[in-house]
C-alpha cells in the first residue's frame, strides 16, 4: 500500500491521547482513499459522503481501542466498509451479504470473449470513454465481489490486509478476487472486440 | 476452450499467476499450456491487461472536493485545521 509515509509520520500515541492536531493529519492522509472508496461502492456522492464522515467521527471515538497490529489505514477501510456495507443492507436488505459463498453457476468462469485488444493504443484504452467503462464495468459487480475487487486492485491493500477488513481467508479473497477480475476481462473483452471490428468494417 | 480438459482447470489460477503469487510448479504448468493454447494466452493477456488498466486508472488519486471536505472537518469540529 502507498500509504507507509503517511503512516510513518502520524503518531499512534498522539492520536490515542486526543491530539486533534494529529487527528486532522490523519483526516488529511486518508480521505481521498475513503472517499474513493465509499463513491465506488455507493455509487452515490451524498451516500459517500455520509460514509466519509461516520469513517472518522468513528476512528476518533475508538481511536483508544486500536491496538496497532494492522496498520492505521486498514482500520480505517473496515470501519468504512462495515459502514457501507451496513448502508447498502438498509438500502437492500435482501441482496448484501459478503458472508455467502460465492456461488459459482456452471460455465461462470468459462471465459466466452476469446479476441486479443491488448494491441489497441494506451490513449484509448486510456479515454475518458475507456475509463467510464471501466467504472461501469466494476459497478456492476456483484458486492461480495465489488468490495475485494474495490480494496484489492483499486485501494492496493495486499491479500492478506483484505482479509483483515473482511474477516475473509486469504482463499477466499483470492477467489473472489479471481471472479471479480475475470468478470471484469469479460466486459472489456465484449466492448473492445466490438469496437475492434468496428474499426476494421470501417477499414474496408 | 471448451476442447481442452486442462484450461478449465487453470481457469481458476489465473488471477494469482498474472499477480506472479502462484508457487512455482503450478506456475510452470501454467507456462507450458500456454506455449501450446492460443485461446488460454489471450485470456491471459487480456486478463493482466484488464487489471493493469485498473492499476493505471487508480494510481491518481482524486482529492476530496472542497466543500466535502469543508463539511467533513466541521463535522468533526476540526474546523481549524482547514488550511
Amino acid at each position: 500500500m502507498n500509504d507507509g509515509k503517511n503512516q510513518n509520520e502520524l503518531s499512534l500515541e498522539a492520536l490515542q491521547a486526543g491530539d486533534r492536531g494529529e487527528f486532522a493529519r490523519l483526516v488529511e492522509a486518508y480521505s481521498a482513499q475513503i472517499y474513493r472508496l465509499a463513491l465506488k461502492m455507493l455509487n452515490n456522492p451524498q451516500d459517500a459522503e455520509d460514509i466519509l464522515q461516520e469513517t472518522f467521527i468513528k476512528a476518533f471515538r475508538h481511536i483508544k481501542g486500536f491496538n496497532g497490529r494492522s496498520a492505521i489505514s486498514t482500520w480505517l477501510y473496515r470501519i468504512a466498509t462495515n459502514e457501507a456495507l451496513m448502508h447498502l443492507r438498509r438500502k437492500r436488505p435482501d441482496q448484501v451479504s459478503i458472508d455467502e459463498p460465492v456461488e459459482t453457476p456452471e460455465g461462470e468462469m468459462e471465459p466466452v470473449q476469446i479476441v486479443d485488444w491488448c494491441c489497441l493504443p494506451e490513449e484509448e484504452l486510456m479515454s475518458s470513454e475507456g475509463r467510464e467503462l471501466l467504472d461501469k464495468a466494476a459497478e456492476a459487480l456483484p458486492e461480495s465481489l465489488k468490495i475485494v475487487f474495490l480494496l484489492r486492485d483499486i485501494e492496493g491493500l495486499s491479500t492478506q490486509e483484505v482479509g483483515d477488513v473482511l474477516n475473509l481467508s486469504e482463499t477466499a479473497v483470492k477467489t473472489r478476487l479471481s471472479r471479480a477480475r475475470m468478470r471484469l476481462r469479460e466486459e472489456l473483452s465484449g466492448y473492445y472486440t466490438e469496437r475492434m471490428e468496428k474499426q476494421s468494417n470501417e477499414k474496408s | 476452450m471448451k476442447n481442452h480438459e486442462n484450461c478449465h482447470y487453470l481457469l481458476e489460477s489465473l488471477s494469482d499467476f498474472v499477480d506472479g503469487e502462484l508457487r512455482q510448479e503450478l506456475c510452470t504448468e501454467i507456462e507450458r499450456h500456454l506455449a501450446n493454447c492460443d485461446n488460454c494466452r489471450i485470456v491471459v493477456d487480456t486478463l493482466r491487461k484488464t487489471v493493469s488498466l485498473y492499476h493505471t486508472a487508480s494510481a491518481e488519486l482524486t482529492p476530496v472536493p472542497d466543500d466535502v471536505r469543508e463539511r467533513l472537518y466541521k463535522r468533526l469540529e476540526l474546523d481549524d485545521f482547514l488550511k
